[in-house]
């Protein structure tokens, strides 16, 4: 609990038993701090969402809006190594009734790749070169399961078979650098299921592949959870991908939560002026071919210096039809739009329905 | 993997003739070039005050009046098949390999070399295992601590192990550990005879000539863990659930060791062909102070089977090297 006084956070008191949440992830007001020697970095700042088992949440939002270092977050990552000392984290993260970010690090390690996995983005880098792929399921195995070398072994080449190996005892004495693309990512994520995870965080795990791989890659990955019914959370920048796998979207925008609801809410009803952003600029094929993609125009913002206000207004078309400046001067909070659908901005309801029905729908 | 030892063998000879060649050329071409007789050439390969008769029995035995290759020849013939030296009154038979013979000392040179290989091999081994040891964990532990106390005190170290010089730590520590202490003895005993009387006497030079290395393979350790520990698969390993521990050693340490080897390989194929300033400040009769011996007297055969004795040891390490990253590095293809 050092870290809460750090920051001064107002949650992380002693948790009680009531304060317990009923979903299986929770994750409220989480913060992920970074100091440096330029300033503080706020890469996550204020994130609550839940997730259920089953079900698939995707996190969208562009390079450094705080979605990668959401889920090194809730596996207990950034705790790790030389750099481990230079994080402030505070907030709670719940999972199966078990709060994450004030436990022994040892109790987390435990939880690690037994009751949560994650796939990485790159399989070539994320897997060690020097050891066959067999080897590394094994490890990640019997890291949580006191048997010996050879039921390690089978297990891994079961579940080679499983992600769609072929001839995966032959390929279970493969060396990463042996696979494909495609295969690498199998195995990894055949190493990620390995000891059957509740949640599985998968973070871009499409982005490094080419694209007739990506839709396999998703493909089973939406089997294998419908096979072991784990909680996923998808982590990406392509709507696409999201578009195809998941139940609920959360739309993240300089370490905050802009747009959170299900799928067809966020496609069909976008309520954030980002959101819609993110939209116009995704190619589709059910749009004329002489349509140009529609950019969120300027720079991601500096988690160092966040704008005042609404982080997104320096970017949004939008910003001066509130009135009074409130953009500028006032951060708006996640208010719920509709059933499970929220979004953090200061438009009104009825300014929101009327651009989005006038201005924005007609161009996608 | 067979064929590919048998390959590299084979340009290991190419390389070990090409040294030779370079070696021979020094001590016998350059010389010509310069404008010496064959007979000043002679001289130059006994002690003072030869007689012709003397002169006369070098020239002859060396083929110094004859053609360079025909020298060269006698030379490689020599090492592969033995050389009989006819000295006028009596014929010295000197058996392959032959690497020549001192007129000086009135000795073969192979035997010489062989005697002392033993010492230089018990000094380089040792002290290699010990700056491995203390290089390399002071370099891991310095780079899971970045900027802490051992870190820098470590790092302090080893700046001063690589800045001082052998004949001073040497000497050093001979004067307070064995001089005065009296703790460690100075006469070398073979490992076969007594090996506690062997370690005794050779952990002074060991420890002097490891503080020498383990600064700088604690310094190579220390950055390669730096890098390593940040690499995705590091991260992977600790999404797994493995105690930090073994993500260190079995992850991050052993990449992080692959650059080190070929810097050992180095080291100590260096250190066989003798550690000239550590033996002779230990008075250790191994290569390296026949060596020194041989170049204070002038005496070229000897350093010529020095230097292709030192020769050998870098280019046979190499190979070691090569093969050895072939296992480490499964990318490594040996083709």
């Amino acid at each position: 609990m050092t870290e809460l006084s750090k920051t001064g956070a107002a949650v992380g008191e002693p948790v009680r038993a009531q304060d317990a949440p009923t979903a299986f992830l929770e994750v409220r007001d989480l913060k992920v701090h970074f100091p440096t020697d330029d300033g503080l970095v706020k890469s996550v700042d204020g994130l609550s969402f839940q997730l259920e088992k089953g079900k698939t949440l995707g996190i969208v939002g562009e390079s450094g809006s705080g979605k990668s270092v959401t889920s090194l977050a809730i596996m207990g990552l950034h705790r790790l190594g030389a750099r481990g000392k230079n994080v402030r984290m505070s907030g709670e993260i719940w999972l199966d009734g078990k709060e994450l970010v004030g436990a022994d690090p040892d109790e987390v390690r435990r939880l690690r790749g037994r009751d949560m996995a994650m796939i990485f983005q790159d399989p070539l880098s994320a897997m060690h070169p020097y050891y066959k792929v067999g080897s590394q399921i094994v490890e990640a195995y019997r890291v949580h399961h006191d048997v010996s070398k050879k039921v390690a072994r089978k297990r891994a080449i079961e579940l080679l078979d499983r992600v769609g190996i072929p001839e995966p005892d032959k390929r279970v004495d493969g060396y990463p650098h042996e696979f494909s693309g495609g295969m690498r990512q199998r195995a990894m994520i055949a190493m990620a299921l390995v000891n059957n995870p509740e949640l599985l965080i998968a973070d871009e795990p499409t982005t490094a592949l080419d694209v007739t791989v990506q839709a396999q890659i998703l493909d089973l990955i939406r089997d294998l959870q419908k096979e072991f019914g784990s909680a996923v959370v998808i982590i990406t920048h392509d709507l696409g991908v999201v578009a195809e796998i998941a139940d609920d979207i959360l739309v993240m925008y300089g370490g905050r939560c802009v747009e959170r609801g299900p799928v067809d809410d966020i496609f069909y009803e976008p309520q954030h002026p980002y959101t819609w952003g993110l939209l116009g600029s995704m190619p589709r094929i059910d749009r004329a071919q002489t349509d140009r993609l529609i950019p969120v125009k300027g720079q991601p913002p500096s988690l160092i210096n966040v704008p005042s206000g609404c982080a997104f207004n320096p970017r949004c078309p939008y910003a001066d039809v509130p009135k009074d400046n409130i953009t500028r001067t006032e951060r708006p909070e996640l208010r719920e739009v509709g059933g499970r659908h929220f979004t953090a901005c200061h438009l009104s309801q009825e300014d929101r329905t009327r651009i989005w029905t006038e201005e924005i729908a007609p161009k996608l | 993997m067979i064929s590919y030892i048998i390959r590299r063998t084979i340009a290991a000879v190419i390389l070990l003739l090409v040294v030779t060649a370079v070696t021979f050329g020094i001590f016998f071409i350059l010389p010509k070039l310069a404008g010496q007789t064959a007979d000043q050439l002679a001289q130059q390969y006994i002690g003072k005050n030869p007689s012709p008769e003397d002169i006369a029995a070098v020239k002859r035995n060396l083929g110094l009046d004859q053609p360079v290759y025909e020298q060269y020849w006698n030379f490689i013939k020599g090492i592969v098949s033995g050389a009989t030296y006819d000295l006028g009154p009596t014929t010295v038979r000197c058996d392959a390999p032959c690497f020549g013979y001192s007129f000086k000392d009135h000795l073969e040179v192979w035997p010489q070399l062989t005697s002392r290989l033993p010492v230089t091999i018990s000094l380089a081994s040792g002290a290699a295992v010990l700056w491995l040891l203390g290089g390399i964990t002071a370099g891991v532990i310095s780079a899971l601590k970045p900027g802490s106390f051992f870190d820098r005190a470590a790092m302090g170290v080893a700046l001063a192990g690589v800045s001082l010089p052998m004949f001073f730590t040497g000497q050093l520590a001979l004067l307070l550990f064995s001089y005065q202490l009296e703790i460690f003895g100075r006469t070398y005993v073979p490992f076969t005879e007594n090996p506690s009387q062997w370690a005794n006497t050779l952990f002074l030079p060991w420890c002097s000539l490891a503080l020498l290395y383990s600064a700088i393979y604690a310094r190579l350790t220390r950055s390669g863990m730096l890098e390593t520990m940040n690499e995705d698969y590091i991260r992977t390993a600790r999404a797994k659930g493995l105690r930090e521990r073994n993500v260190v050693v079995k992850h991050g340490l052993r990449a992080a060791l692959t650059p080190l080897v070929t810097v050992f390989g180095m080291d100590v194929g260096l250190l066989l062909g003798g550690a000239l300033i550590t033996e002779t400040v230990f008075s250790l009769h191994g290569i390296g102070e026949y060596a020194v011996q041989s170049i204070s007297a002038n005496d070229l055969p000897p350093i010529l089977g020095v230097t292709l004795l030192a020769a050998f040891f870098v280019v046979f390490m190499n190979l070691v090297v090569d093969l050895l990253y072939a296992t480490i590095d499964p990318r490594v293809r040996l083709s």
